[in-house]
């Protein structure tokens, strides 16, 4: 057999995105402005997004898939890290962190998830989950002078590499079992062979929902999301809740989709209390927090709950639903981030939610377009957030899950309290303290395009949902 | 589409008269600032009264003869999942367009001197709760309703919230929950409807699909859960007397004149039509609950010492009325449950208006603090006394028409529920006349020593519903004649709709059996 040199078009965008994190990192040796860097990374990034809109294509064998399902997450990233980097400039000032690996490890983690979301093999996705990961330990740990910071590294690592293990347990299973760790080839032989009933099949699947489960944060796998949300950088909050979930999630989809196809019902089965526990732990126990990173934390934990109803449904209408949902949340997550961002100014931390008392008499705008996000977070028409769970429902109720959507309904107005409850400080409580925002002009930026990404997309989803659409079609 | 007429008018009137607030809001956040305060208030009042304009064609120009859809207009909204900007109205709710634009007319007035905090967000929130109210009334796509439905929340958990009383907070949150918890219950029934009916959203033509006997009582009660919390029906009414009491006057005015009758008009538009024989299946449990809201909120009503509370549980009271008038399901109990919406939307508006002018003044909500109101306010005193006395549903007054009709509809459906529902009437003139004695008559009351009378703003306030409230009482034809139509038709809907596929479902279950 002749070698022949893989086709690299297909991944065109990890190679652009490689160079510029490595561009990235040896400039940041010359330049010595670090907002340079930011701005480099987000030229970079804008010009490795039109390399995103390629005909689907395989390529390394069947190794890598670029596909409409792919792009449709890579753009996800892309908005992540082009808004997380709007976010941070001036943040990581404040914090007394301004280095320039802080932008090539926000770039790797992005390559990671990119590969995570092509890969049509359990060893490329397994790369891609580790690079997403390893940069992601770093960035959570990147305050080296707060102790809560090194907490929240070292918590997700360890974890993260025990989630890790579990992955690498249930991918030497399925070799085992199959022989194989190409996705499709997977699928082909459990159903030759008829293997639907093989214990270490299930076992398999088990271990990839605790690695994957992990990732997205759903409980009861969601144990490092509290403490690493709260004590990580703010904006690397922001970057952790929609980036390595989207990922997460991509890979869940893909390889359930796929490789376990034929034994959708089971692992549907194992999935459907699993979502119905990250609902209520994520909804109930956001209630009694003080902190809003913390808070958001919950919120985010019982987001991934509605997210897998998307998976559950097993077709490709879920997995739009979900897509769209991951789109939206991106949006106003990142978009309520970059609010509690500018309370933290220096020497104030302005992480307790009782700071955002009395905050729309001394600061309107930044109150308002909390609200605004707030409202989307909860699923208030006429935001996003409507839009993304009432197609996650649709989905839902359409296969059959009429029940499991009674619950989502009934967690997700229980959620509306602890949302409420911080437009209730800001509009209804006189202020304590002065709250002096950071505001700059990047910030301002990333606020202007997610609160109007939320609002336009909850009048008009017509253009979001035929995207989602078109980008599941040849799945 | 046969049951759509064409919009008479050359131009989208339903639009306009949506989207009016809207822009008057936008003229406001844009054009003043927040030391503008009278800026704000005068764009508010301009926009309302040219709302209020803008809406009245469809008084003039609506055809009495048809139950057909009127001035519709529909658009492409949402391709993928058959959504459409579709907008009518028929005899049922025309009347709730014209009584929602004129709410908003008076709210803005009586705020004019009693708001004084966020002046500019008081008034944008108020003009954008009036244009979802008016969304809600002529939406015929069942997406776009929800989508009303649940964005009127929104301003009204901040106008309650914000500018209410001391116990405000809880007030405003407990009422966003319950309506929140309603109302995701019936999007549930309205995406199993969706989907049974091949994916759409239109509610006409929902309204000719024939529905499963189980499934018709499954969406029923998911429907009934967010209809009954906003109406509000017993056992689900305990967010009302805190939202009505803590909200601002002009925030109590919206709740009682048009907030609640969506609950009653999401029944007339909803729930009898789509799914007729869960409807009839469900008349008693209905009758039941509307006549223990009748009897149990005007005994509570007794033992108030709160002015606006007292007006609060009378209408869990009336509304029970109106809820037993729908469920009679004969033409006077309909006719009678729509004219009561009205009515009680114009009386209680009235009588919340009125408790706010002398709130205004006395800074007290209790009735302890009143007394001998009749000698130092005896203009505010004469208004007050013909609205108590449309409450309690004196001849030649509107609440007379509406309450009579209801109970010979109810009469006709249940005797016994006829019955008891009188008893309500009684207590009701027992508790607003005893109310007026407390207030008006008795001893001055040091704290109403020299108080001013109501001057020409707050005369305003009340005329228009002074004058509705003969209107309707002496020539009630001019607003039955609208409904005539309509109401016929859902009768025939309720009556036939669903009968033979429904019929043989219930053989197959007593097979079954």
């Amino acid at each position: 057999m002749n070698f022949q040199f893989p086709d690299l078009t297909p991944m065109m965008p990890e190679l652009v995105m490689t160079a510029l994190a490595l561009a990235v990192l040896l400039l940041d040796l010359v330049i010595k402005k670090k907002e340079v860097l930011a701005l480099i990374s987000m030229a970079g990034v804008a010009f490795a997004s039109l390399t995103l809109f390629a005909p689907p294509a395989v390529t390394f064998g069947t190794m890598y898939i670029a596909d409409g399902y792919s792009t449709f997450f890579k753009i996800i990233f892309f908005i992540n890290v082009i808004l997380t980097v709007l976010i941070s400039i001036k943040y990581i000032a404040v914090e007394r962190v301004n280095y320039g690996e802080y932008y090539s490890l926000i770039l790797f983690s992005t390559i990671g998830m990119m590969i995570m979301a092509s890969a049509g093999d359990l060893i490329v996705l397994y790369l891609g989950l580790e690079l997403m990961a390893l940069s992601t330990y770093v960035l959570a740990g990147f305050i080296r002078h707060d102790m809560k910071s090194n907490e929240a590294a070292l918590k997700y690592f360890l974890l993260g590499a025990f989630s890790s293990a579990f992955l690498l347990y249930g991918i030497s299973l399925i070799y085992g079992l199959t022989g194989t760790t190409d996705l499709k080839a997977i699928a082909a032989f459990i159903s030759e062979r008829g293997l639907t009933d093989n214990f270490s099949l299930l076992l398999s699947v088990i271990f990839f929902i605790v690695a994957f489960g992990f990732k997205i944060a759903a409980a009861p796998f969601h144990m490092w999301a509290p403490d690493v949300y709260e004590g990580a950088p703010t904006s690397i909050t922001a970057f952790m809740s929609v980036g390595p979930k989207a990922a997460g999630f991509a890979v869940l989809g893909r390889v359930f989709m796929v490789a376990f196809v034929s034994v959708k019902v089971d692992w549907a089965m194992i999935l459907i209390p699993l979502a119905i526990l990250t609902m209520a732990i994520g909804n109930i126990v956001a209630l009694s927090q003080t902190n809003i990173k913390r808070m958001l934390a919950y919120s985010s934990i019982a987001h991934a709950g509605y997210a897998l109803l998307g998976i559950i449904t097993a077709n490709n209408d879920g997995l739009a639903s979900m897509m769209n949902y991951l789109m939206i949340y991106a949006f106003m997550n990142i978009g309520a981030f970059a609010v509690i961002i500018m309370l933290r100014s220096e020497g104030f931390k302005g992480e307790n939610i009782s700071d955002y008392e009395g905050l729309s008499k001394t600061h309107p705008l930044a109150a308002l377009l909390m609200l605004i996000f707030m409202f989307s977070l909860t699923g208030i028409p006429p935001t996003a957030g409507f839009i993304g769970k009432l197609y996650i429902f649709m989905s839902a109720i359409n296969a059959g899950y009429t029940w499991l959507v009674v619950v989502a309904v009934i967690f997700s107005a229980i959620s509306a309290y602890f949302y409420l409850r911080i437009i209730m400080y800001m509009y209804m409580r006189e202020p304590k303290t002065t709250v002096t925002l950071t505001t700059s002009f990047s910030n301002g930026v990333a606020l202007a395009v997610t609160a109007v990404a939320v609002l336009v997309i909850g009048i008009m989803p017509a253009q979001l949902l035929e995207l989602a659409k078109a980008a599941i079609k040849g799945f | 589409m046969e049951q759509v007429m064409m919009n008479q008018l050359s131009y989208p009137i339903l639009s306009t008269v949506i989207f009016a607030p809207v822009f008057g809001a936008l003229l406001i956040l844009v054009l003043t600032r927040r030391s503008w305060e009278a800026a704000a208030k005068w764009i508010a009042l301009g926009t309302s009264i040219a709302t209020f304009f803008l809406s009245l064609p469809l008084f003039i120009a609506f055809d009495k003869t048809t139950y057909k859809m009127q001035f519709a207009e529909r658009r492409a909204w949402i391709p993928d999942w058959n959504v459409n900007y579709f907008l009518g109205v028929d005899g049922i709710s025309v009347l709730f367009i014209l009584l929602s634009t004129l709410t908003a007319i008076l709210c803005v007035l009586i705020s004019w001197n009693s708001i004084k905090t966020k002046v500019k967000e008081f008034y944008i929130a108020i003009l954008l709760t009036t244009s979802f109210m008016i969304g809600v009334f002529c939406s015929l796509d069942f997406f776009l309703f929800y989508i009303f439905w649940e964005a009127m929340l929104i301003p009204m958990f901040l106008i309650i919230g914000v500018w209410g009383g001391p116990n405000r907070i809880y007030a405003a949150i407990k009422f966003f929950l319950y309506t929140l918890v309603g109302s995701v219950l019936m999007l549930v029934g309205i995406i199993v409807l969706y989907l049974y009916a091949g994916r759409t959203f239109n509610i006409l033509e929902l309204m000719t699909k024939t529905y499963p006997y189980t499934m018709q009582i499954w969406i029923f009660w998911a429907f009934f859960a967010a209809f009954a919390v906003k109406v509000p029906m017993w056992p689900v009414h305990t967010w009302l007397p805190d939202a009505h009491t803590e909200a601002p006057t002009a925030g109590s005015v919206i709740l009682a004149a048009v907030l609640i009758k969506m609950g009653a008009y999401g029944f007339l538009r909803f729930s009898l039509p789509f799914f007729p024989e869960a409807a009839k299946a469900m008349t008693p449990v209905m009758m039941t609950l509307s006549v223990i809201g009748i009897i149990y909120g005007a005994v509570i009503c007794l033992a108030q010492t709160d002015l606006k509370r007292l007006i609060a549980y009378s209408s869990v009271s009336h509304m029970g009325f109106v809820t037993l008038g729908i469920f009679a399901l004969n033409s006077q109990g309909l006719e009678g449950g729509i004219l009561q919406m009205l009515n009680h939307g114009v009386v209680t508006g009235a009588l919340f208006l009125s408790v706010g002018i002398v709130y205004d003044r006395t800074h007290t909500r209790k009735i302890a603090d009143y007394g001998g109101l009749a000698s130092t306010m005896p203009i505010y005193a004469a208004f007050f006394m013909v609205f108590t006395l449309a409450s309690i549903g004196l001849p030649a007054t509107n609440g007379f028409i509406g309450e009579f009709l209801i109970l010979l509809g109810g009469f006709t459906a249940n005797k016994l529920a006829g019955v008891l529902a009188s008893t309500g009437i009684i207590i009701g003139a027992w508790y607003m006349l005893w109310l007026y004695q407390r207030v008006f008559f008795m001893d001055i009351n040091q704290k109403v020593i020299g108080l001013p009378d109501m001057d020409v703003r707050e005369s305003l306030t009340l005329i228009p519903m002074l004058f509705l409230v003969f209107w309707i009482g002496v020539y009630p034809n001019s607003f039955l004649g609208f409904m005539h139509a309509s109401v016929q038709h859902l009768i025939e809907r309720v009556n036939t709709g669903g009968m033979q596929e429904a019929s043989v479902a219930k053989t197959i279950m007593e097979v079954v059996r």
